[in-house]
């Protein structure tokens, strides 16, 4: 990764062409227990896909599928392929690491390191990852990931403050920055707002539509204006009493939402079920 | 509600605005009070039982410290008949020894902890915290015993490799030639490290399961963090885990310090009672204060047993101050809300 070229903020150039996340017939159990069944969704470079639906329909598993978090569940288990720009990151020899790196997490309660600084915190993912980076790279840097996520005129004059001491909105696009700081190609967010509230909410939404103009970004969420606002995409996921989540339909979000072709996509949509 | 506060004054001359904090009734239930009584009750006596201990102790110690004064604590010897008592050799012994045990019981009881809790399959976890629990309940006369028979012929050979590598250091010396053909086994074996190696084998289980209990509690959202970040498990191990363990590995040392000091029929059965201040840990010869107190208690006079017992209160103030220092160190971290000590 290269540190060295500070990238004007807010604006940085889009990557070339970006990373596109495909899913072929991924199923998933915890145990014995089936919770998704031969789902396949293709995730766009450089656009925002949103998957929508009830609780318990294996969004969120789904998502963490895609970056190989599921498998840190001792009895997770999957079948089929995740192909980031046509190569399946569960392929013998990857390494997990770097798949992770590549594809970062944005998690629903914001995690940021409370033992660090601000500051510390957005370089964290260096220091794990074993990149070296002098001094002015870090500041650079941590001055750029910040301006991305939103939060660096907020928080410019308390760097070494202590990351918990934000606000839950600031913590979550801290966590944002944290994320950007190893240089993602796919940002996955797990419901970022949902313990956020209105005006956080929208903070965070202008940053995702700020970043999808250079990464691929997969958000799960359950507030259905939301998936409206910010993405392109989108994926109804649905499990049906005591059977494994699938995908009822997936298509761009202003056809799912104004011409759903299944009728259990026009309820969920509108409010009458979920 | 209103025979629980102050009676609201029915006259009108009195305003209603008052903008005073007003009483409020905790409004408990009588199950929750009586639980609440019996509770406070129980652990009132706990420190009545310790607070009496101490002052039954120190009562005790009154008169030998009258008697020797200052010289209690810096004679070494302990020769009742001749009239010379003192705790300085025995002292310097148990700290020693307490030493000994922490340096090799800290890196096993962390790496352990670690081990089980982060590193280990889910098959061999039970199994391993069940082997760490009978650890502690082995009984200490059995350690001693064990100490002495099994570990000290093997013990001495590292005893002599320190002594042959490390001899130039005044802690590593033995006084007897480690090259010579056939090397002086009995001017190693009873050393404060043997004793101290025993020791820490009763230390290990009580640091280890303080450390997992801290360990275990470190924020799921914290660890995802950091591998999603891409980190490796070590990489998120030392920010997250060890960070947020910090009060639990201290305590859970402190804890096992205080158990290393007060460690008697182990030491006993394999020390060799000496009454010298030294610092050759790796030679014959060593003593702590419970030793002392336990081969000495059976034919004391009532005299000698003041003395004895004013030795016992140094160890229980040592004790204290340790469990004390542990005590804040846990309650000052984060992870010290769950930490028993």
């Amino acid at each position: 990764m290269t540190l060295t070229e500070p990238r004007p903020p807010a604006a940085a150039p889009p990557r070339p062409a970006g990373s596109s996340l495909e899913a072929d017939k991924v199923s998933a159990w915890f145990g014995s227990n089936k919770v998704l069944d031969r789902v396949s969704l293709t995730m766009p470079a450089r656009s925002v896909t949103a998957l929508i639906g009830p609780s318990g329909c294996g969004k969120s598993t789904f998502l963490r599928i895609l970056n190989r978090m599921h498998e840190s569940v001792a009895s997770a288990r999957l079948a089929g392929e995740v192909r980031l720009n046509g190569i399946d990151i569960y392929a013998p020899g990857g390494h997990i690491t770097s798949t992770r790196k590549r594809i970062g997490m944005v998690f629903q309660k914001p995690n940021p390191f409370p033992a660090m600084s601000i500051g510390d915190n957005v370089t964290a993912g260096l220091k794990l990852t074993g990149t070296r980076a002098s001094r002015a790279q870090k500041a650079t840097l941590i001055e750029q990931c910040l301006t991305r996520a939103g939060l660096w005129d907020e928080v410019k004059d308390r760097l070494g403050e202590a990351g918990s001491a934000l606000s839950g909105g600031q913590q979550q696009r801290l966590c944002i920055a944290r994320s950007l700081a190893v240089n993602p190609e796919v940002l996955l967010m797990d419901e970022p707002c949902s313990a956020l509230d209105p005006t956080s909410t929208y903070r965070i939404e202008q940053t995702i539509a700020e970043l999808s103009n250079e990464i691929t970004i997969v958000i799960v969420t359950h507030n259905m204006q939301q998936a409206v606002r910010v993405s392109q995409q989108c994926a109804f996921f649905l499990a049906a009493q005591g059977t494994p989540g699938v995908i009822v339909e997936a298509g761009s979000t202003e056809q799912i939402f104004n011409q759903p072709k299944d009728e259990r996509t026009s309820d969920y949509v509108n409010g009458r079920f979920g | 509600m209103t025979d629980l506060l102050e009676p609201a004054p029915p006259a009108p001359e009195a305003p209603l605005d008052l903008d005073e904090p007003r009483l409020i009734d905790p409004g408990l239930p009588v199950g929750d009070r009586m639980f609440h009584g019996i509770t406070r009750s129980i652990s009132v006596f706990v420190l009545v039982v310790t607070g009496s201990i101490g002052v039954f102790l120190g009562y005790q110690a009154v008169p030998t410290l009258h008697r020797y004064g200052l010289r209690f604590f810096t004679e070494t010897q302990w020769i009742p008949e001749r009239n010379k008592i003192g705790v300085a050799s025995v002292l310097v012994g148990t700290v020693e020894i307490a030493v000994i045990a922490l340096v090799v019981a800290f890196p096993l009881a962390l790496l352990t902890a670690l081990y089980i809790s982060e590193y280990s399959p889910a098959w061999l976890k039970s199994s391993l915290i069940a082997m760490i629990d009978l650890m502690a309940a082995v009984p200490s006369v059995i350690y001693g015993l064990w100490g002495f028979h099994i570990l000290q012929p093997h013990a001495l050979l590292i005893s002599r490799w320190l002594a042959t590598n490390l001899g130039w250091l005044p802690l590593f010396k033995v006084d007897t030639d480690p090259r010579a053909a056939f090397w002086a086994q009995s001017a190693f074996t009873s050393s404060a490290f043997i004793a101290g190696l025993c020791v820490s084998m009763m230390v290990i289980p009580l640091a280890c399961a303080v450390m997992l209990g801290v360990f275990r509690q470190a924020p799921l959202g914290e660890r995802e963090g950091a591998l999603a970040l891409g980190s490796t498990r070590w990489g998120m191990i030392r920010t997250v885990v060890l960070p947020f363990g910090r009060g639990g590995i201290i305590g859970g040392t402190m804890l096992g310090l205080g158990r290393a000091l007060g460690e008697t029929i182990a030491v006993l059965l394999i020390i060799s009672p000496s009454f010298d201040i030294k610092i050759k840990i790796l030679s014959n010869g060593a003593n702590t204060v419970s030793a002392l107190i336990a081969g000495n208690f059976g034919e004391a006079t009532s005299a000698q047993l003041t003395a004895l017992l004013a030795a016992g209160f140094m160890l229980f103030i040592m004790t204290i101050g340790i469990n004390t220092v542990a005590a804040v160190f846990v309650g000052r971290s984060r992870s010290g809300a769950g930490t028993d000590i």
